[in-house]
């Protein structure tokens, strides 16, 4: 086993995600298999390789710091699943 | 022929030698939507209304003289993942069920520019991660040639809408194969660009790197007019390539005499369809015989590209997609807490593939795995993309089959990702490799399409549309159409 369900558990804690037992089961499987496939990478030697992040020669694209008209305010919220006073509106985040 | 069989550029000459209006052809487009769409299932949202608004425009503008493009009046279809102002966007995901745009892609303002008409927004494995658009968070569409099988995926509802008639052209998107792979399925054109040719502002990302619009359609002319319109610089995406466009429809020449075509080995893979692998090697023994040169290459590390996409698309996907955490846009299930929040919002409205990828992804990047998975699947991709160089310089275009197989029937792998990811062997290079590459039909197996792949150069798309044209022009496979409705 690449993966156990313990491992796959706390994958699911940084991902935001819950799972019940079984589907806990389903997922550690078949991401073992998927690893286990993945494991092809490890015939390569690819000690002196650079990695490619991107296959463009781009670094650091850069606009003018210039101001432009952007989405309203209104616009930007018209999408919240709940809003207050011109603000995004989330569940309390601190005590007191 | 009724009016929704025929191409865009044909379409274009009836328009604007007032044989047909726009609303007239909008219509029999929608009629046949109408009639065939409970079976096809290609759209998550019609716009019947505004494309014969659009349409009617484009009459106003022909009654008064003006000129109008190739695509003015001709009904087409968007993936669902490309954002349009005002009219909903669901990446197929329950999670944005209900998100309607601010803002217009790219791609959508300029094909609006051209006065092309929108029927609607076209069904997708959600996120774009599948092969066969049965991740739809809604409902799977099903392939025009045989209602039993799959459309291929993840662009499955631009690629069966184009090859029922329900839109005479449509964009899809290609991440790993999700343009090419349907098109190659349902029998139709599919061309995925160079990565940076085509701006992806408002293409909703899944992984970044490797995401890229691109046209599908009845033939390789109308995909040259496409590419036409969407190509180009965009500052509004970082990694646009800030590089004049040429006019692609001047490729659009029936002649490859002296062409340099490459034939790698390693494409042919265990479990490939005999049928399909007889088609590639009659397609090269007829393109030899109008006048190109071929030679078996070896791209050695092709086996490993699978897996290396395998980590780099799940990675960049978790990341993509730890923005839809119910709090400024889409679904949201309220929690005890914030976190609780985010964990039963995402869970619940979040289908199982877009959960697994999001959970191999967050694994390879994960803390003691990093080097082991995502580091090393990044040094495998140099090695994928130098095969791709290496290759350029004995050859002008690569041909493989776009797919193992012809479609497969719905259900048959949806109990096993791996199988389903199996699909993909042949894309997915490409996709590494940034090069552009197109899919055009070329044969049949048990009356099912058989798709034909020609790669290129980096921003070499000239020479593989000549490819494809001149290949096209010498075989009818892209003049069938399916008898869905008809029989």
């Amino acid at each position: 086993m690449k993966i156990t369900c313990k491992d796959v558990a706390n994958v699911a804690l940084l991902s935001r995600l819950e799972f019940s037992e079984s589907e806990l089961e389903t997922f550690t499987g078949q991401m073992d298999a998927i690893l286990e496939y993945a494991d092809v990478l490890n015939k390569l030697n690819v000690d002196n390789v650079q990695p490619t992040a991107h296959v463009l020669p781009l670094k650091n694209v850069m606009r003018a710091d210039e101001t432009k008209p952007s989405l309203s305010r209104e616009l930007a919220l018209s999408n919240a699943p709940e809003q207050e006073d011109g603000y995004f509106k989330v569940p309390k985040i601190m005590e007191g | 022929m009724e009016l929704f069989k025929h191409t865009a550029s044909q379409l274009h000459e009836k328009i604007i030698e007032k044989e047909i209006s726009a609303v007239e052809l909008t219509k029999a487009v929608l009629g046949r939507v109408d009639s065939v769409d409970k079976d096809v299932q290609a759209y998550i949202t019609r716009t019947s209304e505004t494309a014969l608004a659009q349409a009617q425009a484009v009459d106003s503008k022909i009654q008064r003289g003006e000129k109008v493009s190739v695509l003015a009046g001709i009904p087409g279809a968007l993936k669902d993942n490309i954002c349009t102002k005002g009219i909903k966007t669901t990446c197929a995901s329950k999670i944005l069920a209900t998100f309607v745009p601010p803002y217009d892609a790219t791609v959508a303002e300029k094909l609006a520019a051209e006065d092309a008409v929108i029927v609607g927004k076209a069904n997708m494995d959600e996120f774009a991660m599948g092969g066969s658009t049965e991740n739809s968070g809604f409902f799977p569409t099903h392939n025009p040639w045989n209602l039993e099988t799959v459309p291929g995926g993840s662009s499955g509802g631009s690629a069966a809408a184009v090859a029922a008639g329900e839109a005479i052209w449509a964009l899809g998107s290609d991440t790993g194969g999700s343009i090419r792979q349907p098109a190659a399925y349902c029998g139709v054109v599919g061309l995925k660009p160079t990565y940076g040719r085509v701006s992806r502002y408002g293409l909703v990302a899944y992984a970044s790197s490797l995401d890229q619009i691109g046209p599908i359609t009845r033939d390789v002319t109308d995909s040259a007019h496409v590419m036409n319109i969407i190509s180009g610089y965009d500052a509004k995406d970082s990694t646009s390539i800030n590089t004049g466009v040429p006019d692609y429809t001047k490729s659009l020449v029936n002649n490859i005499k002296g062409l340099k075509i490459g034939l790698p080995k390693e494409y042919f893979v265990a479990g490939m369809d005999t049928e399909v692998e007889r088609a590639i090697n009659k397609a090269i023994e007829q393109l030899v015989a109008l006048g190109a040169e071929y030679k078996e290459i070896s791209m050695p590390h092709t086996e490993y590209a699978l897996s290396a996409y395998y980590m780099i698309a799940p990675a960049e996907a978790s990341s993509n997609l730890a923005r839809y955490d119910g709090v400024s846009f889409g679904h949201r299930v309220e929690g005890n807490d914030i976190i609780d929040m985010y964990k039963k919002t995402r869970s619940e409205a979040f289908g199982a593939e877009v959960k697994r990828r999001i959970m191999l992804g967050t694994y390879a990047l994960s803390s003691g795995y990093y080097d082991a998975y995502y580091l090393k699947a990044l040094k495998v991709r140099t090695l994928v993309k130098q095969d791709f160089d290496k290759a350029f310089e004995q050859v002008d275009v690569l041909i493989t089959p776009t797919a193992p197989t012809t479609a497969f029937k719905l259900g048959e792998k949806t109990n096993d990702p791996l199988a389903m990811y199996l699909q993909d062997v042949c894309t997915i290079p490409v996709n590494l490799s940034g090069v552009p590459a197109i899919s055009i039909p070329c044969g049949f197996a048990a009356g099912m399409p058989i798709g034909m792949q020609i790669i290129g150069k980096p921003l070499g798309e000239e020479t593989i549309i000549r490819a494809a044209y001149t290949f096209e022009q010498n075989n009818d496979y892209h003049k069938g159409f399916a008898t869905l409705g008809e029989v």
